[in-house]
């Protein structure tokens, strides 16, 4: 059990999807954010300007927007590396500016570029974050650490498929490994709230298909609050909640089904051999039609069914189009940069 | 306790960095063979008679008491280019104080610069400078307090070069002029009245003469190189370190997250 669960309570991940979309005060947030603002040094305009939300205790948060949204410097403040002009962050409970070491134990990040130290072994890096997080006293070497750390290490190290490699530096080895060895390492300390910054950029795609297998694993079992920012939106649309930042500021905050819904709309593709003879139909019918052919027809709640159903003409395209995150983000930021 | 364990951790990951790069351990015993072997062996052959003391001996003193200061100091400074690279961006993150990191890079930035300055004693033996054990025993003693003065003046400039860009352009600047000032190469007993108060304020200047006194104690040419007694030496760097230490740790905490 997680440290401070309630026994017998159940965890907010185990819920079914209907009661965390529709209950979600049942647990504390674990991060607030309230009417954050950071304005750089010589800058003439707001990094951040006016960002406010909040995510509940084991919830998977995704950070999106453009380059120079404000994401990296949110997750800055979040991660008290960088002070705010103006608001309130709370994490865990503790206030990131006057409890900046408070929220320290309370987090784990996996930064943008890369924080593993390629000059020592996996297991050293391993190591030194053990030790600074206070968990191990210092030793030189490693069969000078507890038998406790030489046993996770070794049960880390068969995770990865690393028994040999993770005692010989770092430089041969691949970055989809490293990026593994940074989670495990970032989850040593059992991490409230583990902030992701970008963490498969530059990755190829079947080294991000089996980290996020990783993720997802990791996710199941430490009940560990994910904090992601990312470009690819496919990674976002698994998330719980949404929050697409443009220009510093908050411009969409829900789940994925909600952003999609609220600015897209389903449709029908459909197409026909005697395309006058279906253009009159759908207007026969009163469907809200786009384009001349191959024909949207703008679905409106109906269900897709329900038109085909209602259609007499020999149809020889026939297919549905069900809006994706990314139709919704570029359609949002879209709507910004105009 | 955790912070004493912070501090001996990020110290190692300096030394051990320093173990495992071959090219710069390699520069490390070329470098003194080019500045004590070359230069002072030139120097001694063309103007040693002149001067009326050896220059193998005033070159070796004045190269180990520069690589000190300056492989420490440039170690502190590295940490601006570092906050943004590998392991130190999760120094930054982790609950240790600021205190500790700058606390933790001195001691092992202290340790790397001691190391690499070994080969040299080993040189200016080979090379005929009178060297016994006490002598050998009261320089390392002073090697570590040159360590520690750098990386204190390291700490100060780092607080003051927010960025890499500025550290690369300035740093060498706040370097260079002491090599002279600070009579690395060059004896500075007769300095013009316009050079002798940047000489006076140059640090690497202290634990320099701290070590030439050791080396020409009780011999005549003594007088001639060694600029202020031991005592004077020692306090002058004692108060340097303490300013530089807690002017420049204060303001490179207060920086750290006020960018």
């Amino acid at each position: 059990m997680a440290p401070g669960a309630v026994p017998g309570a159940v965890h907010p991940l185990s819920w079914p999807d209907s009661l965390r979309r529709y209950c979600p005060d049942v647990s504390e947030p674990v991060i607030e954010v309230r009417d954050l603002v950071k304005r750089y040094k010589k800058a003439d305009k707001n990094a951040v300007d006016g960002v406010s939300f909040s995510v509940q205790a084991g919830e998977f948060f995704a950070l999106l927007g453009p380059n120079g949204a404000g994401k990296t410097t949110t997750i800055s403040i979040l991660t008290t590396t960088l002070a705010p002009t103006s608001g309130q962050i709370t994490i865990g409970g503790a206030d990131a500016v006057r409890e900046a070491a408070q929220v320290r134990r309370q987090v784990g990040i996996i930064f943008q570029k890369p924080s593993i130290d390629r000059n020592l072994s996996g297991e050293e890096n391993v190591r030194f974050h053990a030790i600074l997080y206070g968990l191990y006293p210092y030793r030189p070497f490693f069969r000078m650490m507890p038998v406790e750390y030489r046993r996770h290490v070794t049960d880390l190290a068969s995770l990865l498929g690393l028994e040999e490699e993770i005692f010989k530096p770092l430089k041969k080895m691949s970055g989809g490994m490293m990026r593994k060895l940074e989670i495990i390492r970032g989850l040593m300390h059992r991490p409230k709230v583990l902030f992701l910054d970008e963490p498969t950029a530059g990755l190829d795609a079947a080294t991000r298909r089996n980290l996020w297998d990783y993720l997802r694993e990791v996710r199941a079992k430490s009940d560990t609050t994910v904090v992601l920012t990312t470009h690819y939106l496919d990674e976002a649309e698994e998330a719980d909640r949404i929050c697409i930042l443009d220009k510093g500021r908050v411009v969409k905050l829900g789940t994925p089904d909600e952003i999609k819904a609220d600015l897209l709309q389903e449709y029908l593709v459909i197409d026909a051999a005697d395309r006058p003879a279906l253009c009159r139909e759908l207007e026969r019918r009163g469907l809200t039609v786009r384009e001349s052919g191959p024909f949207h027809v703008i679905l409106d709640g109906r269900s897709a069914q329900d038109v085909i159903r209602s259609l007499d003409t020999e149809l020889t395209v026939l297919r549905t189009h069900a809006p994706s995150l990314e139709d919704a983000y570029l359609k949002i930021v879209g709507t910004e940069m105009e | 306790m955790t912070e004493v364990n912070a501090i001996l951790t990020v110290a190692s990951r300096d030394f051990l960095k320093l173990l495992r790069d071959r090219a710069r351990l390699g520069f490390s015993i070329v470098f003194p063979f080019i500045f004590i072997g070359l230069m002072g062996g030139t120097l001694q052959g063309n103007l040693g008679k002149a001067a009326g003391f050896n220059f193998i001996g005033f070159i070796f003193t004045g190269v180990l008491g520069m690589t000190l200061f300056q492989s420490a100091a440039q170690g502190l400074i590295s940490l601006i280019d570092d906050r943004e690279q590998d392991f130190s961006q999760e120094m930054f993150v982790s609950p240790i104080s600021r205190y500790s990191i700058v606390f933790g890079k001195i001691l092992g930035e202290s340790a790397v610069s001691l190391f690499q300055a070994l080969p040299m004693f080993v040189l200016a033996a080979v090379l005929g400078v009178h060297l016994t054990l006490p002598m050998l025993v009261v320089m390392l003693a002073i090697s570590i307090l040159a360590c520690f003065l750098g990386a204190a003046f390291g700490v100060s400039a780092m607080s003051l070069l927010n960025n890499q860009r500025a550290a690369q352009q300035i740093f060498p600047f706040l370097l260079f002029p002491q090599f002279f000032l600070a009579g690395i190469f060059n004896p500075i007993k007769i300095l013009p009245w316009y050079l002798a108060p940047f000489s006076l304020i140059s640090p690497m200047r202290y634990p320099v003469d701290l070590l030439r006194g050791v080396l020409y104690a009780g011999r005549p040419e003594y007088s001639k190189i060694v600029l202020f007694d031991p005592l004077t030496n020692l306090v002058v760097m004692a108060a340097m370190f303490v300013v530089f230490l807690v002017v420049g740790t204060a303001l490179f905490v207060r920086q750290e997250t006020n960018r």
